[in-house]
């Protein structure tokens, strides 16, 4: 059947981009026909989505605990807050800025510590975060504000006409950026850097006898996942036009790190997933009052009991060793 | 001195606190590899449920037992029901989670920590506490120029009897011997005929009591709770867990011991708004030169 591949034709639901149509078609139809509140959810649900996709970096490629993620979504959306603020740059420009603020600190404050492993990493991850917080909160040099925070953040603009000030353009706005990312962590995903990555979370030290440089790769993981915790930072800060020390707690590090373990270490659709369900869960669960951080609990554990890889877990890529052997087999014979 | 002297009795009795909270951890941690983050909450339980014990009980208490029965009776019936929330949920929680490894265990752990939190939340309500002042004995002591209450020093006493207590149990008993045995190698310790499902049993028992009985503890010593206090106390005890070496259980003690000590003193001599930053930086620079604690052995890399 030298024309199978053509021939074999399932119709519309059957076709590889199908489901990435409809997804794509719900996302532009969506903002059109839900009020600005459910505008405004969906528009949290991108943030969430953002943060899991920068520490599916660290912890889903690299397979590094990193408890103290908020501390450098803290970093970004401070410096937009205060550079903004104080010196009136548009929120737009400061996206890069914001990045490269938080990657310079995540190189900095992660130098020292890179070589520690496991256990040890994560506590010392978890004390990042939390000095960056109480440093906040004590307002050091007057810039921060303490634990009021920066008000009067402006919407996001380049400085000229054109402003984003609505519900619709913000949805947008975060969304377009996690569509970026996307692609780029894909194209970063089938790379060397992505293939040394996974290399490594898989066994550091033959990582390191094959030639990888583990130190080099483990740092770059944290720079570049702190870096769109930064530009998540950013648009978080312009959409509350505010910011305080109370929205980057030890709490806030946890729920990453259910994300991209709901959704799925390693694997984008999977993240998506679990940022759907850490963002929309207590909305739909509204009625339950009271109880419905309850049940959120319950539903963790009964997660982790039914899907323990995720929700979507990521497919081992590569050529597997089983089906050279098979085809050298059927070579053979 | 006299400040000096006072910090130190001051970190000592938070230190004390800190260590019988790590031993939790840290027993757990030896044994399942897990970081049990639902423990800080089995804390704050035992504290809600000492507090109701004094609260509901306080005229028989105060009839049949006096002041210092009523605190020993407290810590009691919150160990006992603690401990058996800490077995149900580690039936519940952990057991079906073993297999598919350390990871899916982590967020099962956070899910039963928001569990039990907003457990707490829904009996009690989401306001802070106060532990009845009329029951607690207040007593003020002064030596020289060091002042102190009566109430600190039998906690301070009751604690190190309690890590006393804890050492004698891990270090010289068989059964301590068996806990030790299935921390280094689980499978071996099982071949050798130690029942993995009973030391699981004890560990999920005694941890909690331990967490519990400080719960009432920390209630008298601040009198004011509230029902994510679990998450501050759970997070310094697993720092303290760390800085001793995990899985080392003398070195959680000693690791909580010195982290109260150098919260006080940071609090004391630096500043008290920046003595959590004190506490983390001692950690980071500890982890440095020393990566797995203060105590903790060197562990060899298998390849």
């Amino acid at each position: 059947m030298k024309y199978s591949k053509t021939l074999n034709y399932n119709g519309f639901f059957g076709s590889r981009h199908s489901a990435l149509i409809i997804v794509l078609g719900i996302f532009f139809i969506y903002p059109f026909i839900a009020s600005n509140y459910y505008i405004d959810v969906a528009f949290f649900f991108g943030i969430y989505a953002l943060l899991g996709l920068s520490l599916n970096i660290v912890l889903g490629e690299v397979g590094l605990f990193d408890l103290g993620h908020a501390g450098f979504y803290a970093i970004g959306a401070y410096t937009t807050a205060i550079l903004n603020t104080k010196f009136g740059i548009p929120i737009l420009i400061l996206i890069p800025v914001s990045a490269v603020a938080a990657a310079l600190f995540a190189y900095i404050v992660c130098s020292p510590i890179i070589h520690l492993r496991g256990d040890y990493l994560c506590i010392v991850t978890i004390g990042m975060g939390e000095i960056v917080r109480i440093a906040l909160i004590n307002n050091p040099f007057d810039l921060t504000g303490g634990p009021n925070g920066v008000f009067g953040i402006d919407f996001p603009s380049l400085g000229g006409p054109f402003v984003i000030d609505s519900s619709i353009e913000y949805y947008f706005l975060i969304w377009g950026v996690v569509g970026l990312s996307i692609v780029g962590l894909i194209r970063l995903q089938n790379s060397r850097i992505g293939r040394a990555w996974n290399c490594i979370r898989e066994d550091e030290v033959a990582a390191g006898t094959s030639g990888i440089n583990v130190r080099f790769y483990k740092l770059l993981a944290f720079v570049i996942g702190a870096a769109l915790a930064g530009v998540a930072g950013n648009i978080y800060a312009s959409k509350l036009m505010c910011v305080s020390p109370e929205s980057f707690t030890f709490w806030e590090s946890c729920l990453m790190f259910c994300i991209v373990l709901i959704g799925g270490m390693g694997s984008i659709p999977g993240v998506i997933i679990g940022a759907g369900f850490i963002s929309l869960f207590p909305e739909i669960f509204r009625p339950f009052a009271m109880y419905r951080m309850l049940v959120f609990g319950t539903v963790m554990i009964l997660m982790m009991m039914f899907r323990p890889g995720g929700a979507w877990p990521r497919k081992r890529g590569g050529v597997e060793f089983t089906s050279l052997l098979t085809r050298m087999r059927e070579k053979d014979a | 001195m006299e400040v000096f002297l006072e910090q130190l009795i001051n970190g000592l009795t938070i230190g004390s606190f800190y260590a019988l909270i790590a031993l939790g951890y840290s027993m757990v941690y030896g044994i399942l590899k897990l970081i049990n983050f639902a423990h800080g909450d089995f804390f704050a339980l035992g504290s809600y449920i000492g507090y109701t014990v004094l609260v509901f009980g306080s005229a028989f208490i105060t009839s049949h037992f006096g002041l210092w029965g009523g605190m020993i009776a407290a810590m009691l019936v919150a160990a006992f029901c603690v401990a058996f929330v800490g077995v149900v949920v580690e039936r519940a929680a952990y057991r079906p989670i073993y297999p598919a490894g350390r990871l899916p265990a982590v967020v099962s752990a956070l899910g039963a920590s928001i569990f039990i939190q907003n457990t707490i939340m829904v009996i009690w309500g989401p306001r802070y506490q106060a532990y009845p002042a009329s029951l607690i004995p207040n007593i003020h002591i002064q030596l020289g120029n060091i002042h102190i209450t009566l109430l600190q020093i039998v906690i301070l006493v009751l604690s190190f009897f309690l890590l006393g207590i804890l050492y004698w149990v891990i270090q010289k008993t068989t059964f301590g011997a068996a806990i030790r045995a299935t921390a280094l190698d689980k499978d071996t310790a099982s071949l050798m005929g130690i029942n993995f499902n009973r030391v699981i049993f004890f560990i999920f028992t005694l941890g909690p009591a331990l967490g519990a009985m400080t719960g009432v503890m920390v209630g008298m010593y601040y009198r004011q709770i509230s029902f994510t206090m679990g998450w501050n106390y759970g997070l310094k005890a697993f720092t303290a867990t760390i800085l001793g070496g995990i899985g080392n259980l003398p070195g959680a003690m000693f690791g909580g011991l010195i982290l109260g000590v150098l919260e006080m003193f940071g609090a004391a001599y630096i500043s008290a708004a920046w003595k959590d930053v004190f506490v983390f930086l001692i950690l980071i620079l500890v982890l440095i030169f020393r990566p797995t604690g203060l105590f903790g052995e060197k562990v060899a890399e298998k390849v």
